[in-house]
């Protein structure tokens, strides 16, 4: 099953023909992700070929979903052209858009997120600034590396990408039913509640590892909703312990201002729902190593 | 990116909402000149980019040009909470009657924009949320609408606004989201929006943030950086494109990814509890894609800071290969010394996940006795903060 991204989701690319898009396909397909097609208006109804796999180029998402039955879109477009290319995909009701792309102006991601609630969210928005989404041994929508880990039981969400990979690696030996990277952004479309929920609800994840980093109050809130909500095993981690305050590391998001947004804030606050927190990645796959050998 | 105020009243006044004349100045030869041509009374203000300034005495009336002169002496060059004042601003005075409080601002945990208003400005929002929850008005903006004269009505009539003020406020309500619009901004703040003896309400301060990832539409907002603040080593970061923070440590970090570049100082900061209390000298996030090129201009930044005596490279090969890395740090290492940059400091280097094994015998291979290979995270750590306190 895992949640979001399945063997049988059908994927396009929007921006399939520039650089970081014909990568990432090329990767994506490798892994045996069912990748049907690709979104360029300026090359539409011509053929892209990767190692021997032709797939079409469409004008618009609807026209994709039309001819290909696509229920996901992974989008790898500039930054100036994202906010465009995300209203074309919630006007075409794709249930899964995942957006790559880094340095979206907040205002750009706000608007997009008010169109989609408008519109009755009927499109699952993961990130911008994200590496995607990946079910390990069924399919990759983003830039995930997909030969990390196996399939397995614990589902993973987390605000950074390298620290995804890092943790699959560490617990490589258990394997992941599903890892979401939803990005370090101050506005993102798919939150860490929206994850923790899917899994509480996912048959086949035994136990979560949420990530976090600091800056805002997700953890916080995600927190709140595992004490009410999530009877499944929580482990945390959350970067940034020894940051100095109003200096922004790396994520636009990523800050400490004033007394808000600390990881021992976020920790304290996940503790107190009965998540146990890691100082370190290390101790982190400890604590998951625990749960899972206890199971 | 925050402004100083001057610029934040300038890209109000460009906009169209009320503010005071005004003028910046380095100098006191300046803040004459500016105090002449506004005539009469003025007010100092220290341009920095911290809060408490009045309090610092960063903040002074002066009767005319003289005055304004010697008060802008006295300023210039103060340190207000560890920020030197390089600037200052003049303006006018006014005589004011009330003081209230207007903010648009980014909503994070609703993914929206907020309005805040409260009649009770001119002291810290915050204060006057906890004291008197009920005069803080908190508005959510739908960002596809924003804010037309309909929904200015429906912020002055929650926060309470007075009858007699209450179109102004609407004016400036809409004026002042368009200017939030138009400029990319994260923040905008009035603190104070006040009411002065004639009638008129007048923004009196400007507190603006803009969204630097919506640069490539404003060219002109580069400008507007400011270029005293920043660090020597992080403008040489910034000028090769380098996502690069200098910290006060000892540690030179060099990692891909922001979280595990974050989650590095993490565990060097602990390592370093046992070794001489050693720290992070920096955050540098190389990204994904770390060739020769770009590990070797982050190890130059890294290395020209003489407060750092060891460097930790930790990367998690995930779309990068391995054995690219340890090419890459390889080759960044003759690069310098073509460079004729002699490298002295000793370099531990973590590789894990994509193509580990032929990374790590590329680095074995090369045999630079500056080069340590410990392949966890937490060992290497230790090793580089060990490192580090043994050349302090």
């Amino acid at each position: 099953m895992a949640i979001w991204l399945t063997k049988d989701s059908k994927v396009i690319v929007q921006g399939i023909t520039g650089s970081e898009g014909s990568k990432h396909t090329r990767r994506m397909l490798a892994a045996g992700t069912q990748v049907v097609g690709g979104v360029n208006p300026r090359k539409a109804g011509t053929k892209v070929d990767f190692d021997g796999t032709e797939l079409p180029v469409f004008a618009t998402v609807a026209e994709a979903i039309k001819e290909t039955g696509a229920d996901a879109s992974v989008i790898f477009v500039p930054p100036a052209f994202t906010k465009a290319a995300v209203v074309e995909a919630i006007d075409a009701e794709i249930p899964l858009a995942v957006v790559i792309t880094e340095g979206v102006p907040v205002q750009d991601s706000a608007a997009f997120w008010a169109y989609n609630v408008a519109k009755g969210e009927k499109t699952r928005i993961i990130g911008p600034n994200c590496p995607g989404i990946a079910s390990p041994g069924a399919s990759n929508a983003g830039i995930i590396p997909a030969d990390i880990t196996p399939q397995g039981r614990i589902g993973l969400v987390s605000k950074s990408g390298t620290l995804t990979y890092q943790l699959m690696y560490e617990l490589r030996d258990f394997g992941f039913s599903t890892c979401v990277g939803i990005g370090g952004d101050p506005v993102i479309g798919t939150t860490h509640i929206d994850a923790l929920k899917a899994f509480q609800e996912d048959p086949e994840t035994d136990a979560i590892v949420m990530i976090g980093e600091i800056g805002g109050d997700a953890e916080e809130r995600a927190a709140e909703f595992i004490k009410a909500n999530v009877t499944k095993p929580v482990v945390g981690y959350i970067a940034g312990f020894t940051a100095p305050p109003g200096k922004t590391m790396g994520h636009a998001g990523a800050i400490i201002s004033g007394s808000a947004g600390t990881a021992d804030a976020k920790k304290a606050a996940l503790e107190a729902a009965g998540v146990k927190v890691g100082k370190t990645p290390s101790e982190t796959a400890r604590l998951m190593r625990e749960v899972m050998s206890a199971a | 990116m925050d402004l100083f105020e001057y610029q934040g009243r300038d890209l109000f006044e460009r906009h169209g909402l009320p503010v005071l004349g005004g003028g910046v100045a380095e100098t006191p030869q300046e803040a004459r000149a500016i105090a002449e041509r506004l005539g009469g009374k003025v007010v100092v203000k220290a341009q920095v980019k911290v809060g408490g300034r009045g309090k610092a005495g960063g903040v002074k009336l002066a009767d005319g040009p003289d005055e304004a002169e010697a008060r802008a002496t006295d300023i210039l060059g103060m340190d207000i909470k560890g920020h030197t004042v390089h600037k200052v601003m003049l303006a006018e005075t006014a005589d004011i009657k009330e003081e209230y409080y207007f903010s648009y601002l980014l909503d994070r945990a609703n993914r929206t924009f907020l309005c805040i208003a409260s009649v009770a400005g001119g002291m810290e929002i915050e204060t006057v949320a906890e004291e008197d929850p009920d005069r803080v008005a908190k508005i959510a903006i739908d960002a596809s609408k924003g804010v037309d004269e309909a929904k200015a009505r429906e912020i002055v009539t929650a926060a309470k606004f007075p009858a007699d003020i209450a179109d102004q406020v609407v004016d400036i309500a809409v004026k002042l989201w368009q200017a939030f619009v138009a400029e990319d901004a994260t923040l905008v703040e009035v603190n104070p929006l006040a009411k002065v003896g004639d009638g008129r309400v007048l923004a009196l301060d400007a507190k603006v943030t803009l969204d630097e990832n919506a640069g490539f539409r404003h060219p002109d907002h580069e400008a507007l950086e400011d270029k005293s603040a920043v660090d020597p080593l992080e403008q040489a970061a910034k000028a090769k494109n380098l996502n690069y923070v200098k910290l006060d440590g000892e540690v030179g970090i060099i990692g891909n990814g922001a979280g595990l570049v974050m989650s590095t100082l993490d565990v060097v900061a602990y390592a370093g509890e046992k070794h001489g209390n050693v720290k992070p000298a920096n955050f540098l996030d190389i990204g994904g894609g770390a060739s020769a090129q770009v590990m070797a201009n982050g190890l130059e930044i890294v290395l020209g800071d003489p407060a750092v005596k060891s460097v930790f490279v930790n990367v998690f090969g995930g779309i990068t290969a391995c054995d690219a890395v340890a090419n890459g740090i390889v080759q960044a290492l003759a690069l310098l010394a073509e460079r004729g940059e002699q490298v002295t400091k000793p370099l531990v280097v973590r590789l894990d996940g994509n193509n580990a094994e032929a990374g790590r015998a590329i680095l074995d291979g090369a045999n630079n006795p500056l080069v340590q290979r410990v392949d966890t995270m937490d060992g290497a750590a230790e090793r580089a903060a060990e490192l580090a306190a043994a050349g302090k």
